[in-house]
């Protein structure tokens, strides 16, 4: 999608500075009806001053996922501290089903956040701990709390710790400037990990979260790489005469599904990442590409225009078949499963424009999750409850957020310039 | 998005050369699609628009000794037929390259930012295959010839109107 240019000239400056700006403010766009109210205090540091609104980071977070309302400070009766004792009816009145509390303290090198859990109505502690880490790890460490406190409350593996790899792009041809950066979830701590004249898109993780495939036309030629993240050493994987794109990860990260042209038209291919042993999915005169596996890798995704218009289609390593998946509007494409497998979410075209959705596999049944006219390459949190999207707003292509089931949504910060191709890490650690 | 496949195109490009050639040649008879053997029409007549010979700077458009000024061509939305307004154009290409055999030239495909990055790229691929199908049949080398498909990646316009994606539906010659 079109984004407005930045001003090219001035990319690297701005850059520098939206990456250093700490004014990141995250905008809620909808709220969800069905949120578990919660109540989240101060986190004071006994007067100390903190780097990090602690308080403030657990509460977007939770506020984020869409399953809880965090009470407006306003609505907060009491601050009470780790130990203290709760007085529950109290806390009832506000109609909290839990309380979070807590305190910053500084060991000298870095900070300790004492946290508790409380079930309002259960008139009990769920949770009564605490973590620690450098000054630099403060934000990691209060998304930690949020991580136990969702798993305690959902049962689900909270994803606060992830990180999202997605593609600023400025100007217009021949005058462009591509970076790829690697942010945290929600947004803070955006890193360049490479920048280049020429287009970078569909970065993808490997499945142990320490490495990005993208393609890069570095040379004026598409090539698939694979960078390491701690390093920044890479390998150019393919540079086969044609398209050479959407690589995408087997689940035991051994090989590398893509789209190649070498054959005169886009073809799925399957690299095996051990011997470079190429083995062709697909055949025709058709364009098939972004290929995406499913959880158990006995079968991927793709998009194919066989039919005349772009629907996604699914291949059976056993059997060697595809069948179509998509059957809802004239356009769907760029497919990624739910990490359960259990549905797929994809871009699809609407009367509206391109929109983020999600199909139930067993039902066949198709969702539309965002709202906008210019959305696309939704991108799942490795928990599920999560998608994440490119889209537009005042001219400006920004990352939209909702929560899987379509019920809540913000926008994530980034850097100025217009992002593309978010792509949401694994669990890591 | 679905493209016309060039083959019909090309069909009936070869159509219009076989009944340009049975006129003036008078030799055959009416030219169908099914008479033709494409490969050898192909190299053998150049332009069936504009019907000017091949070989050795023959023709209306003669040798041309520097590279051709235009080097943008447009499309349609959802096509990567050539439109004939641009047929001009890419003769002149045709035959500076004949005329420079060690010339080379990148044909850049791009398309407007509707629609998946990814599948984009299948998009200007094929209207950059258009181009070179279009040169072949010229008589141009295919080894003088080399496609790149940028896809949605570099546009050429700002704004999201139907004027500004129909400027980055394009082909660049990048010599």
């Amino acid at each position: 999608m079109r984004r407005l240019a930045a001003f090219t000239g001035l990319f690297l400056m701005l850059a520098i500075s939206a990456v250093a700006r700490a004014d990141l403010d995250i905008q809620i766009t909808r709220g969800s009806n069905d949120a578990i109210p919660i109540a989240v205090t101060s986190f004071n540091a006994n007067g100390q001053q903190v780097p990090q609104n602690v308080s403030d980071i657990i509460t977007n977070d939770l506020r984020n996922s869409g399953k809880f309302a965090p009470l407006s400070s306003s609505n907060l009766i009491a601050t009470p501290a780790p130990g203290d004792q709760i007085d529950y009816a109290a806390w009832q009145n506000t109609r909290a089903s839990y309380l979070v509390d807590g305190r910053v303290e500084s060991t000298g090198n870095g900070y300790k956040i004492v946290y508790e859990l409380h079930d309002v109505f259960g008139n009990k502690r769920e949770i009564s701990a605490n973590v620690t880490g450098s000054e630099a790890q403060l934000r990691q460490s209060a998304h930690y709390v949020a991580d136990q406190i969702f798993e305690k409350i959902t049962g689900i593996r909270g994803a606060f710790r992830t990180k999202i790899a997605y593609v600023i792009s400025t100007g217009v041809d021949p005058n462009m400037s591509f970076s790829l950066y690697v942010a945290d979830q929600d947004g803070y701590n955006p890193r360049r990990v490479l920048s280049s004249n020429e287009p970078i898109l569909s970065p993808a993780w490997s499945p142990d979260g320490s490495k990005l495939a993208y393609v890069s036309f570095e040379g004026k030629r598409p090539s698939i790489y694979v960078q390491q993240l701690a390093t920044g050493n890479r390998i150019k994987l393919t540079s086969f005469k044609g398209i050479n794109g959407a690589p995408a990860w087997s689940p035991d990260g051994r090989k590398l599904a893509m789209s190649l042209s070498k054959g005169g038209s886009p073809d799925i291919y399957v690299m095996d990442l051990g011997s470079r042993q190429l083995s062709q999915l697909t055949h025709g005169s058709s364009i098939n590409t972004e290929p995406n596996y499913a959880p158990d890798g006995a079968s991927l995704i793709y998009t194919s225009d066989q039919s005349g218009q772009p629907q996604i289609y699914r291949y059976n390593f056993g059997s060697g078949q595809s069948q179509r998946v998509t059957f809802t509007n004239r356009y769907n494409a760029a497919g990624h499963f739910a990490p359960d497998g259990s549905a797929i979410f994809f871009v699809t075209r609407t009367s509206q424009g391109f929109q983020a959705a999600k199909q139930d596999l067993a039902s066949g049944r198709l969702t539309v999750l965002s709202k906008t006219r210019f959305d696309e390459a939704p991108t799942v949190a490795p928990n599920g409850t999560m998608v994440v999207y490119a889209t537009e707003k005042g001219g400006r292509g920004i990352l939209g957020a909702t929560s899987a089931d379509g019920r809540a949504s913000f926008e994530i910060p980034v850097p100025d310039g217009n992002v593309q191709e978010p792509s949401w890490s694994p669990f890591t650690k | 998005m679905q493209f016309s496949t060039y083959a019909k195109t090309l069909a009936a490009a070869l159509s219009v050369v076989v009944i340009a050639g049975c006129s003036s040649g008078g030799g055959t008879q009416e030219g169908t699609d099914g008479g033709m053997s494409s490969g050898q029409q192909g190299t053998a007549t150049t332009g069936g628009a504009t019907g000017y010979g091949n070989g050795s700077g023959a023709g209306n458009a003669g040798a041309q000794n520097e590279i051709p000024s235009v080097r943008t061509i447009y499309f349609d939305f959802d096509h990567d037929t050539i439109r004939p307004e641009f047929e001009s154009v890419l003769n002149q290409h045709a035959a500076y390259l004949q005329s420079h055999p060690d010339a080379h030239v990148v044909l850049q495909g791009h398309t407007d930012p509707q629609g998946t990055r990814e599948y984009n790229l299948g998009l200007g691929e094929r209207r950059a295959n258009s181009v070179r199908q279009y040169l072949a049949v010229q008589g141009v080398n295919g080894s003088q010839v080399e496609v790149v498909s940028y896809g949605e990646e570099r546009p050429a316009s700002t704004g999201n109107s139907q004027e500004a994606y129909a400027q980055d539906r394009r082909v660049v010659f990048d010599y």
